[in-house]
């Protein structure tokens, strides 16, 4: 019920620019057409460099990043803080430009875009901030209307698309308190609501729970995936938080340096890491060894003591336990976290098998691998792995 | 105090009023284009012209360094193109409205730049224009701000006006140093302080009233 007015609005027969023409905007040009079909709502970085003159000399923010984001997903752009995921972000609607490069939104290249078509693009991209930025001396309703304000859409029409946009973010009975009022999680909203009034294809999220308490966040990213879901909107987000990530992204590209480092389908960069900076990053999300078994680890093993293993499963839909069981040396459970992600199992298990065993039995190891991935971690003495 | 001297009295008032409003009135109208373009056209600003920018800096900052009773001589060819004559109170208001935009300007800069860039960036976003961002952002944004500055400007002109006197625009200064001062008369210097106190109390009073109602939003 509430996608309806934006689906009707949606109308894949009438080409994106042509519905978003408001009759008073007549003088607004046109961005060059998007190419019609497959290619709406994509973003493509070709070769993007992106340098700033700072006091302390020149600053590569974005180095030959190139990248192709498909319509409908939802993007994650992570790193460390300066890795140039803001800089990346801003140059799709060009709130940066590159120093060399190109982007193209929806197969077109915007880096010749003259003011009017900037400001069109931008109206088909929407952008939400860590901090909000909404505007304090108008109401949340002004603050959303103002896109279609702005655009010249008629005041007739601008009432019901912000009551629907209003709807979607559930915030229709603060239509007329100031920003102000309310908490974090509104503010959002708000900020959600005001991005996608003017129905765009394509939804760049800045930071945009960074501000936000971990129970706040998870309903963002809710509303979020639901958006993306419903209006098959692209939603591209740049985040610290690996959590995020996991929590709502399709794909994901790891930045370091200005540089992609990783890039691939969420399940396989988190079950798989192969850069150091994905490794560093996911670390937070990862459990090390136990301490009591890391004081304990030996590099030999010792009479009756246990061979330390670590299981990574990454792309399995569903590790079979049973593996674990069945006849031959036991497999003792040390610790384990599996998560499913897109339908696949991704996580670590540390098990431990008798020390002496894997070299006269290596069918132990051939079991596991049926799980995942199996590193030998280490050894501990007898008493140290069961008690 | 005699009839005569309230009558004066009242006269007086009503000049430092006319002086003061109309002036006020002028350095609003000038000063906050002047201040748009200070913000704006700085390096990185929305309107970026860096030289102008200087240019303008620099007359700005001229213009506030000449004290109001030097300026108010200096101008009187220019006040006698533009007001026709270079006495009375027309004749002051012309060097207390050129002496009141740039420290008007000044003051609105200082909250136009206290705007948030996050705004304007959020602004540009949504595919807002230049003079959206104007419109929508930077002056509604700043508003608290340029009507507290305001209130200090028109304190200040109060003051200044005082030395209108000097090319015979009348008001209360001019009475307290002809009446009070010069011919000793202790009661006409009292009143007209304690006039004087009065009016600063109430427009500061309706600023902060203004600002305060702005903000609570």
């Amino acid at each position: 019920m509430v996608g309806l007015i934006f689906d009707s609005l949606r109308d894949p027969g009438t080409p994106v620019a042509a519905r978003r023409q408001a009759p008073g905007a007549a003088t607004a040009a046109r961005p060059p057409a998007p190419a019609p079909g497959r290619e709406a709502g994509t973003v493509r970085f070709e070769s993007v460099s992106k340098t700033y003159r700072s006091a302390a000399g020149p600053v590569q923010a974005l180095d030959r990043v190139d990248l192709a984001i498909p319509a409908g997903a939802i993007f994650g752009i992570i790193g460390r803080s300066g890795a140039g995921k803001s800089s990346l972000l801003r140059t799709v609607n060009r709130l940066e430009a590159p120093t060399s490069g190109r982007v193209l939104v929806d197969g077109a290249p915007i880096d010749a875009l003259d003011t009017d078509g900037l400001v069109a693009l931008r109206r088909r991209i929407g952008m939400i901030f860590q901090h909000f930025n909404l505007l304090a001396a108008k109401t949340v309703r002004q603050n959303v209307a103002l896109p279609l304000t702005v655009a010249g859409v008629p005041r007739r029409d601008i009432g019901p698309r912000v009551a629907e946009a209003l709807r979607l973010v559930g915030l229709e009975d603060k239509a007329d308190t100031y920003p102000s009022r309310l908490s974090g999680g509104q503010k959002q909203r708000v900020g959600i609501a005001r991005a996608l009034v003017s129905d765009p294809e394509i939804l760049l999220c800045d930071e945009a729970t960074s501000a936000l308490d971990p129970e706040t966040t998870l309903a963002i990213l809710d509303l979020l995936r639901d958006i993306n879901r419903r209006l098959g909107i692209t939603i591209i987000l740049i985040t610290h938080e690996m959590s995020v990530i996991r929590e709502i992204c399709s794909d994901v590209v790891v930045l370091e340096g200005g540089r992609v480092v990783e890039t691939g389908p969420v399940w396989r960069v988190f079950g798989a890491p192969e850069h150091p900076t994905t490794r560093a990053l996911l670390e937070p999300l990862t459990r090390g060894l136990p301490s009591d078994l890391a004081a304990r680890l030996q590099p030999q093993p010792a009479p009756g003591g246990w061979a330390i293993l670590r299981i990574t499963c990454a792309g399995q839909a569903a590790p079979d336990l049973s593996s674990l069981a069945g006849a031959g040396a036991p497999v003792r459970l040390l610790q384990a976290g599996i998560e499913r992600i897109q339908g696949r199992a991704v996580g670590r298990m540390l098990v431990a098998v008798p020390a002496e065993d894997p070299a006269e039995d290596p069918s132990t190891e051939a079991r596991l691998r049926a799980l995942g991935d199996v590193e030998r971690v280490g050894y501990v003495p007898a008493d140290a792995a069961v008690g | 105090m005699s009839p005569q001297m309230i009558e004066r009295l009242w006269q007086a008032f009503l000049d430092t009023a006319l002086m003061v409003g109309v002036s006020a009135g002028i350095a609003v109208l000038a000063g906050i284009p002047l201040a748009l373009f200070l913000v704006t056209s700085g390096p990185g600003g929305i309107f970026p012209a860096p030289t102008a920018n200087r240019v303008v800096g620099t007359v700005v900052n001229g213009f506030r360094a000449v004290p109001f009773i030097v300026l108010l001589v200096a101008l009187i060819p220019f006040t006698r193109l533009v007001a026709g004559t270079t006495i009375g109170v027309w004749a002051a208001i012309v060097p207390l409205s050129v002496s009141a935009t740039p420290f008007f300007a000044r003051i609105a800069e200082v909250s136009l730049r206290e705007v948030d860039a996050g705004l304007i960036e959020a602004a540009q976003s949504i595919g807002c224009r230049r003079r959206h961002i104007l419109a929508h952002v930077l002056l509604p944004e700043a508003l608290p701000g340029i009507v507290a500055g305001f209130t200090i400007t028109v304190v200040a002109m109060i003051g200044a006006s005082a030395m209108a006197g000097a090319v015979g625009a009348g008001g209360l200064g001019d009475v307290a140093i002809r009446y009070g001062y010069q011919r000793f008369d202790t009661t006409v210097m009292v009143v007209v302080i304690a006039i004087l106190i009065a009016l600063v109390c109430v427009v500061q009073f309706a600023g902060d009233t203004a600002v305060r109602r702005l903000r609570a939003r």
